[in-house]
């Protein structure tokens, strides 16, 4: 057996075992540990194909980034309440029925299309020189120019309603209200008060 | 050696488990949120191995926009998810019926 293949095994293992885990783990603060193992073990999985620059994007901003914002989310929000898991059993069947007809279709694609080692092949590895990371950029910068500034606008756009929705406005903040300074009246500005001179004297 | 069926079985089992968890974890809003990136991890180790045997770099672009989208639905979701948390007092997705009629 090839070193490769022991890595994938192993890989395969952590990725499956740690996926199995997190989704049973009655903690949601654990579970979202154990969904960072299984991110590494992807990202370890991608490096066997040859997707480093993929494998560390994966790291880096799913582990670093999204990762971090749901132990934030976790932590801030009360999850620890035991109305949370009081179902758990009651679904339990129909999502082993799901993930059995699931699977039963996934086998069926599979054991219909050939994929195995002699149909497919395995393809020629590329040597210690090669760039994955120069061969995605030449491809993202020229055919995929257009997507990709999508793509940015995309996470403007996810940036500015995330922002917007989660923002409190401060109540005494001086800010302008344009419509009511267009609607005004001079009436509303000016006062005029008639002031009897003889009515305050007997006041007085 | 490792095949494209070895890829594609492991991708579909993490697939099937992600899937099941979403079922398992319903009432907790957080707990889907994180089935469906596992269930997006699972999708992208495909589109990798599509990649890797047939020597298309166009998969390992695909894979890339998904982690883009993904990160942007991540964002909103849990913005979406803090609102409702803040209005409500829980994240009990049982609790979210106000649409119901």
């Amino acid at each position: 057996m090839e070193f490769t293949s022991i890595l994938f095994y192993v890989f395969s293992l952590f990725f499956v075992g740690s996926s199995f885990v997190m989704i049973t783990s009655r903690n949601t603060a654990k579970a979202a540990l154990w969904l960072i193992l299984t991110f590494f073990s992807a990202a370890s999985l991608w490096l066997l194909l040859e997707a480093e620059f993929l494998a560390i994007t994966l790291i880096l901003i799913y582990v670093g980034a999204v990762m971090v914002l749901f132990m934030f989310v976790i932590k801030m929000l009360d999850t620890e309440e035991s109305t949370l898991r009081a179902q758990f059993t009651r679904y339990l069947p129909l999502g082993i029925f799901v993930s059995l007809v699931v699977i039963v279709q996934m086998a069926l694609v599979l054991n219909a299309g050939p994929f195995d080692l002699e149909s497919v092949g395995m393809p020629e590895q590329h040597g210690a020189s090669y760039s994955n990371i120069t061969a995605i950029a030449q491809q993202l910068y020229t055919v995929y120019v257009y997507p990709f500034e999508l793509a940015a606008i995309l996470l403007l756009i996810a940036i500015i309603a995330a922002i917007t929705l989660v923002h409190r406005t401060q109540v005494n903040s001086k800010k302008q209200n344009i419509t009511e300074q267009i609607n005004v009246q001079a009436k509303d500005r000016m006062r005029f008060a008639s002031i009897n001179k003889k009515s305050k004297k007997e006041s007085k | 050696m490792i095949a494209l069926s070895d890829y594609l079985i492991l991708s579909s089992i993490v697939f099937c488990i992600g899937l099941a968890g979403i079922f398992i974890n319903r009432t907790n809003i957080i707990m889907i949120l994180m089935c469906v990136e596992l269930i997006l991890a699972a999708v992208n180790t495909n589109f990798i191995a599509f990649s890797f045997y047939g020597s298309d770099l166009a998969g390992q672009i695909f894979v890339f926009f998904i982690l883009t989208v993904a990160a942007a639905e991540v964002a909103i979701g849990l913005a979406i998810l803090t609102l409702m948390y803040r209005n409500r007092g829980s994240i009990d997705i049982d609790v979210t019926n106000t649409l119901k009629g």
